[in-house]
């Protein structure tokens, strides 16, 4: 058996790089704990150029994302057939063994027009694994068909037109598995981030039409205790001016700090806690000295200075790019200028 | 069959994987071709146990290193001979980071980070023994924070380093347990040695020199770990810290006054024994309570029972700096003593009948050693101030004497 197991392994090395992706998911593969070295050996994609996923593969979007140097993202998560994750109300739902959870990312040549001329750039995979859950990143190759996997991360030199219709050039940097532990971490494992409730609490446009996220995995059977659409927690987007800018400003702050800037989380020791749900003001930075924060102090005194956004620490390292001061630490080359508007906005707004 | 299987296993890793490190006791990271991705993928793909052997030479990073295997020895050539220098780095907010247990760091040097030198979060037995971290221009606030910088880990041995330039504390240990900080040298940082929100604690055999404050053994509110206590600080030289702070304001150490030799704000039972203090131009020996408001009911700023026993002192206190010189100075003149408790204290009666047992600042030194106890609670509370109190005297007496910190990657000495 042992035996069997292990030619299949070395046919699915040899051969995935001569045949067309797999259209069905190689589960077996997935539990692997050595990663394959072709994306395509999966078989998570039925054609990978378009991000077609495979059977039981299914797309989902985030209200909130978190930034990424203005990158698009076509989200996937797997799980095995006969299984299913659990909801929590606050936390990433549970997911069993054999789960996959996929994320692209890509650029289209201008990024005012989104679909059109989109380059793959690399594909990570957070795989939940006997022994928890794995996370590999693949970098597609320059003819779009595959994409490679990288261990130790990558710098890549990209050029695109940005919101601004200016031309933009900058080092994209795919993490090294140490670095996706970074901020996929909670007590030390790693662990998912945007699969919550209320960042799944939403519609998407499903090719079998449009569908609250949560009904659609409740119903396509990957999801189980949901309560009513009425009980799930939801935030609203970044831009939805009709909404508290307290909801906002916090909902942005819990996807783009809050998995490390969290008790359970790498950022602990600062005691800056960002988590949706934090109720302590200070323990959310108002008026919370800074701590181990050297020059990202900015000379300022407080995290969030009420009312006075440009005196605020949390402010002053979401504009900055030095490698020294900017937050958050990995994941972006450019600041992020709608979220630096809603957070200067959200602290001038304190009192 | 069972060889069989595990050779063909073998032969699909290797080909998944390029390089070979598997069940290797040691592994030769590669000078040639990109160092950068020779040291990361061998820092991750390591086999637990295993040593990873950097090679002489000077090479220039661009992105933060990271380790999170447990059980492994990163060992150079010297401190002097494999320098990492990340003048360059473009990501990452330290040189080094290490989130696994059991890790030993050796001979070798990390130069010039933007951000901190080398860091352990959340480690179970993390080792530095003769590293070397430095900013190569000297004092500038546009230095990384922290030169050696082990948090929320327990089990911390720091031997032999050197580490300089720092724009915060050069050796710093925070929210940690069971500490052992020696044969160092930390010099042109604004704070040389730093314990911080810290459980047992030796620093002992260090030489803090050439920065603005010597030793700091600080408690701050607000942090996951609060309460430091039982740290002891012997046989140092904290001497001729003369350069200004160069703290980004906002930190508590851009507080700290040129010329100090060492500075006790808040924690509890602190033994201060064997060291050496001298030309320290604000203070040698400062004992203080958190100076500025907060909002945190768990937090006690005060330092107590703090016992300060057979220390030399040398000139001090005739050119002081920041709070040294707007408060302590016209309070006390010139030079300012060489042992100044703020006198703060929890409430009335103890500033009127002294501080609980437990809790007293306990002074034992050679006759001449100067003290004054400013009395700030009964300065503020008597309508006609009071003036401090200079007489050594009070606080003579004795404490037990604190145990010595064991740590298990030690049991071999």
């Amino acid at each position: 058996m042992a035996l069997f197991r292990v030619v299949l392994l070395i046919a699915a090395a040899l051969c995935a790089a001569a045949l067309p992706a797999a259209a069905q998911v190689q589960d077996e593969l997935l539990l692997s704990k050595r990663p394959q070295k072709l994306l395509s050996a999966y078989g998570l994609f039925a054609d990978g150029a378009q991000q077609a996923p495979a059977s039981g593969v299914v797309p989902y979007d985030l209200q909130v994302p978190l930034f990424t140097d203005y990158a698009e993202k076509y989200r996937f998560v797997y799980v095995p057939a006969g299984q299913k994750a659990t909801y929590h109300d606050t936390e990433v739902f549970d997911f069993p063994v054999g789960s996959v959870l996929v994320k692209t990312f890509a650029y289209p040549a201008d990024l005012r027009k989104p679909d059109e001329d989109v380059t793959l750039i690399e594909t990570r995979l957070l795989i939940h694994q006997e022994a928890g859950w794995n996370a590999w990143a693949y970098v597609w190759n320059e003819d779009q068909k595959d994409a490679t996997l990288k261990v130790a991360g990558k710098v890549l030199p990209l050029d695109f037109i940005n919101l601004a219709g200016e031309a933009q050039s900058i080092n994209y940097v795919v993490p090294n598995k140490n670095q996706c532990k970074g901020c996929h971490s909670f007590d030390k494992a790693v662990t998912p981030i945007g699969p919550k409730a209320r960042n799944l609490n939403k519609e998407y446009a499903f090719a079998s039409g449009s569908e609250n996220q949560l009904i659609h995995w409740s119903n396509a059977g990957l999801l189980d205790g949901a309560p009513a659409l009425d009980q799930i927690p939801s935030v609203p987007t970044m831009n939805d001016a009709g909404a508290d800018i307290n909801a906002r400003a916090r909902a942005y702050l819990d996807i783009n700090c809050a998995h490390c800037h969290r008790a359970e989380g790498p950022g602990s020791t600062s005691g800056l806690f960002l988590t949706y749900g934090e109720k302590s003001a200070v323990t959310w930075g108002y008026e919370k000295r800074p701590v181990a924060a050297g020059r990202g102090s900015g000379g300022f005194t407080y995290d969030v200075a009420p009312g006075n956004a440009d005196e605020s620490i949390l402010l002053y390292r979401m504009i900055s790019t030095d490698p020294g001061i900017m937050m958050p630490e990995v994941g972006r080359t450019l600041a992020h200028e709608e979220g630096i508007k809603l957070i200067r906005d959200w602290i001038n707004s304190l009192e | 069959m069972k060889t069989i299987d595990s050779v063909i296993v073998g032969i699909v890793a290797s080909s998944i994987i390029s390089m070979n490190v598997f069940a290797q006791e040691t592994v030769e990271v590669s000078a040639e071709g990109s160092f950068q991705e020779n040291l990361q993928e061998a820092l991750i793909l390591a086999e637990p146990g295993s040593t990873l052997m950097l090679p002489a030479g000077r090479f220039e990073l661009q992105s933060a290193l990271s380790l999170d295997v447990p059980n492994i020895t990163i060992k150079g050539a010297g401190m002097e001979e494999t320098v990492l220098s990340f003048a360059g780095q473009v990501s990452g907010s330290e040189g080094l980071l290490v989130t696994s247990d059991g890790v030993w760091l050796e001979g070798f040097a990390v130069e010039d980070t933007p951000g901190d030198g080398i860091k352990a979060k959340g480690v179970d037995q993390i080792s530095f023994k003769d590293i070397r971290v430095e900013w190569t221009n000297g004092p500038d606030a546009e230095n990384g924070a922290y030169g050696l910088y082990p948090v929320e880990s327990k089990n911390v041995l720091i031997d032999g380093a050197l580490v300089k330039g720092a724009s915060d504390a050069g050796i710093y240990v925070g929210q940690s347990q069971h500490i052992i900080v020696r044969n160092s040298r930390a010099e042109y940082n604004v704070a040389g040695i730093e314990i911080e929100n810290s459980f047992f604690a030796d620093v002992y055999d260090n030489v803090a020199t050439h920065n603005t404050g010597g030793i700091l053994v600080f408690d701050l509110p607000n942090l996951p770990q609060m309460g430091g206590h039982s740290v002891r600080v012997f046989n140092n030289k904290s001497v001729n810290n003369d350069t200004a702070n160069f703290a980004p304001e906002g930190n508590i150490v851009a507080t700290v006054p040129k010329g100090t030799g060492l500075l006790v704000m808040a924690n509890s039972n602190i033994e201060v024994f064997g060291n050496e203090f001298a030309e320290n131009a604000s203070a040698n020996v400062l004992l203080a309570a958190y100076p500025r408001e907060y909002n945190d009911e768990d937090y006690n700023p005060l330092p107590r029972g703090i016992y300060v026993h057979g220390n030399t002192y040398g000139r001090a206190g005739w050119e002081p700096d920041k709070a040294v010189a707007e408060l302590i100075a016209p309070a006390t003149g010139l030079p300012v003593p060489d042992i100044v408790w703020d006198g703060a204290v929890d409430g009335v009666w103890s500033a009127f009948f002294g501080p609980d047992e437990q809790d007293r600042i306990i002074i034992d030194e050679a006759d001449g050693t100067t003290f004054a106890n400013l009395q700030f609670v009964k300065d503020l509370v008597l309508p006609w101030g009071a003036d401090p109190k200079t007489d050594i005297a009070d606080h003579a007496g004795e404490r037990p004497r604190l145990s010595a910190v064991q740590l298990p990657q030690l049991e071999s000495d």
